[in-house]
């Protein structure tokens, strides 16, 4: 009896692993993100959006090379860089040679000099850092390496766009800066001040503070400040309860004029702005899902709705990142070999499902691309957040924005 | 001078809505010995319970509903938890509602997920009842003040005035002696536990649409709830009253006016050091009241536990 469980087993066994090099193998890609604590629902609906570009753009359609599959691999990082280093090991010690990570440029900056030292002296494993959103602009400038991509516009791209739109509003003659007391408020800030004193002299920063990040309940004496200050637009870099709050906060206390934001949109804040952020709330942002830019766009939205009805794509960057990694091992001939692909990825143009291109500058590995500012709103919305009627329209787009800005990046190549 | 107004609006409005937190707290600590922990929570529960009675019966049900949800939810904690726990102590009771809070939390995000929920101001309240020079007014404020005054009163009178009210403040004192005349002692106990849990909600249900519903909300509320009943003095309403307004008026005026460090030094008559950026005070010298306002509540309370260990109002020593 005992013989014949064994040879069960065994025979199983083999099977499996026949079954395994018979067909195509997976590739992995490690997500390393929060997934528990305060920014967990940013995290997790990060997730559900690489999860579901692997199988619609990858997976469903055959793979890639000889039907290689992509999967996603969840790591939990609480946001925290300590915790993502010795999950990027769990990671590495697995196998997985593409990591993806978005949340928190603390963290970013970690993996980046992690992952660019295990490349140094681990030849035979090295791995890809594809960074989807942290977008602290020393991590393509003065912290760059061979190994970071990022596919998300930086901070000082965002606000070249922004500030952009800003000094074209001639009724704005003052403007009131609010942010998080950390490295990305300060930056946010810095170069709203910076840019808006080249392109609009005559605009006078009334107000420029920051507050600090997840602890203040009421935001009423901020926006008390805003109102007398006599701001005709605010800029803030907020992002999670800190943004609703304050958002909510602004508009209640009888601030009319517009808020431009960083994240003032998805993860339930939109729900949650509904009626009160109609014409206030603007979001700069890559990517447009309303009006739906192409047809393919929009049967990806609504494929992802069915799968996730509470979900929103708010990151489109999502899908190029997905898209762009499998063009580039198509063109590398092979996923072992992540200095063939990464090759391949650098000044890569893609086009885009949404309809626009991608660029990915080859001297720091900054994506260059459409930068538009979303306007938050209930009417002409094709596919709404959170469940709500409400969502963004692109209002104004910056073609290709920045391609020509400066870096100050020195990479060293393989 | 209008925006000292606003502003004294608004710490009032900030006040009150921590005393109806921290007056069910102080009430549980001074009766039971209890720090719970899990008092914030309760507020989050009153917030998501009303945000989704509201889905379906309206902003109205919710505050009638919610609230007496929470109240039972926390006899319940009472009569089957921390009855049970008691008996080993005081630290098995701590470790019990600090438990309870993370339970609450991890049940919150599993039950509604963990985004931002649209809960929001009726749409009756949704107006601007005044306006000083500019600032104003929502209606919603006005309507939070009149609930929360309205049940300072209501507690006021039941703790004073009534049969009920003068059993329960002997029981705060003397629970032994209260016990021997023939008061069924652990039942006020879990009366007392309810009705300051479901304060708690009705904390939670009026300040949901203002301060948003979110997994994070009790953390955030949490810890100054605790300062408050311990500048108040223990298991005194008027101390939970009187120290809710002062902090809600302290951090709203700190945060309102960027008072600098350095006006206040060189008021004081000591001289900006030449190099500020050499200095090893800089950090010091270019420190704005927004920035420590969230922390004066803080020092307040050590200064209050130095000098006056029993709380402003309070009157055990123990």
């Amino acid at each position: 009896m005992k013989n014949i469980t064994k040879l069960g087993a065994v025979s199983a066994l083999s099977l499996i692993i026949g079954a395994g090099s018979a067909f195509a193998d997976t590739i992995k890609i490690g997500f390393i993100d929060p997934l528990s604590g305060p920014f967990a629902s940013t995290g997790t609906n990060g997730l559900h959006q690489f999860e579901f570009a692997a199988d619609y753009m990858v997976n469903d359609k055959g793979g890639v090379l000889d039907g290689d599959t992509f999967e996603i691999v969840s790591f939990d990082n609480k946001t925290s860089p300590k915790e993502s280093l010795i999950q990027l090991q769990v990671a590495i010690d697995q196998g997985i040679r593409y990591i993806v990570q978005g949340n928190g440029s603390a963290v970013a900056l970690a993996l980046t000099e992690a992952v660019d030292k295990h490349n140094r002296r681990n030849p035979d494993s090295r791995v890809l850092f594809l960074n989807y959103a942290a977008v602290d602009p020393a991590l393509t400038n003065e912290q760059c390496n061979f190994w970071h991509f990022r596919f998300d516009a930086n901070a000082d791209m965002k606000m070249d766009a922004m500030s952009d739109v800003i000094a074209k509003d001639e009724s704005i003659k003052k403007v009131y800066v609010i942010g998080q007391d950390y490295s990305f408020g300060k930056a946010v800030a810095d170069a709203a001040v910076s840019m808006l004193g080249e392109k609009r002299p005559d605009i006078e920063i009334v107000g420029n503070e920051l507050h600090p990040i997840g602890k203040v309940k009421d935001f009423t004496p901020y926006s008390r400040k805003i109102v007398a200050s006599g701001a005709d637009a605010v800029i803030t870099g907020n992002w999670g309860a800190d943004m609703l709050g304050l958002g909510k906060s602004i508009i209640e206390n009888g601030f009319t004029g517009p808020i431009y934001t960083y994240y003032g949109a998805g993860s339930g804040m939109t729900g949650a702005f509904g009626e009160t952020g109609k014409g206030a709330i603007r979001l700069v942002s890559e990517g447009i899902v309303n009006p739906p830019p192409t047809e393919e766009a929009s049967a990806y939205y609504q494929a992802f709705q069915a799968k996730y009805p509470d979900g929103n794509i708010d990151q489109t960057r999502i899908s190029n990142t997905v898209g762009m990694l499998a063009e580039a091992i198509k063109a590398a001939g092979t996923a072992d070999d992540v200095v063939a692909v990464a090759t391949a990825l650098k000044g890569m143009e893609y086009q885009t499902i949404w309809g626009s291109k991608v660029m990915m500058r080859a001297e720091d590995h900054q994506a260059i691309q459409n930068i538009n500012i979303l306007n938050h709103t209930d009417e002409g919305v094709t596919f709404p957040f959170d469940g709500s009627t409400f969502g963004v329209v692109s209002e104004q787009t910056v073609e290709m924005a920045s391609a020509d800005a400066p870096t100050t990046c020195e990479m060293q190549r393989p | 001078m209008d925006l000292i107004l606003v502003n004294l609006i608004d710490g009032l409005v900030t006040g009150l809505l921590l005393f109806m937190l921290s007056a069910g707290l102080t009430l549980i600590f001074s009766m039971m010995g209890v720090l719970n922990f899990a008092h914030a929570s309760f507020y989050m529960l009153g917030a998501y319970f009303a945000y989704s009675i509201s889905l379906a019966l309206g902003f109205w049900m919710g505050l009638l509903v919610a609230p007496l949800i929470v109240g039972l939810a926390g006899a319940a904690v009472e009569r089957y938890g921390l009855r049970r726990v008691h008996q080993y102590g005081h630290v098995p009771e701590l470790i019990f509602t600090f438990g309870l809070a993370l339970l609450i939390e991890e049940l919150v995000q599993f039950v509604w997920g963990k985004n931002q929920m649209a809960y929001s101001v009726p749409d009756v309240l949704n107006f601007t009842a005044f306006a000083i020079s500019g600032n104003s007014i929502p209606a919603y404020k006005i309507f939070m003040i009149f609930i929360s005054v309205g049940i300072f009163i209501g507690l006021l009178y039941v703790l004073t005035k009534t049969r009920v009210g003068m059993i329960i403040q002997a029981a705060l004192s003397y629970p032994r002696t209260v016990e021997a005349l023939g008061h069924n002692v652990p039942l006020i106990f879990m009366g007392v536990f309810g009705v300051g849990t479901a304060l708690a909600g009705v904390a939670g249900v009026i300040a949901g649409p203002v301060l948003g519903t979110f997994p994070g909300m009790a953390f955030v509320l949490g810890s100054i709830v605790f300062v408050t009943i311990v500048i108040g003095g223990l298991g005194s309403l008027w101390g939970a009253l009187f120290a809710s307004l002062l902090i809600g008026w302290m951090t709203t005026f700190a945060k309102a006016y960027n008072i600098e460090m350095s006006n206040i030094l060189n008021g004081l008559g000591i001289a900006t050091p030449e190099n500020l950026d050499e200095s090893l005070f800089r950090d010091f010298w270019s420190l704005t009241s927004p920035q420590i306002a969230d922390i004066l509540p803080y020092i307040l309370m050590v200064l209050i536990l130095i000098f006056r260990p029993a709380g402003l109002f309070g009157k055990r020593s123990s």
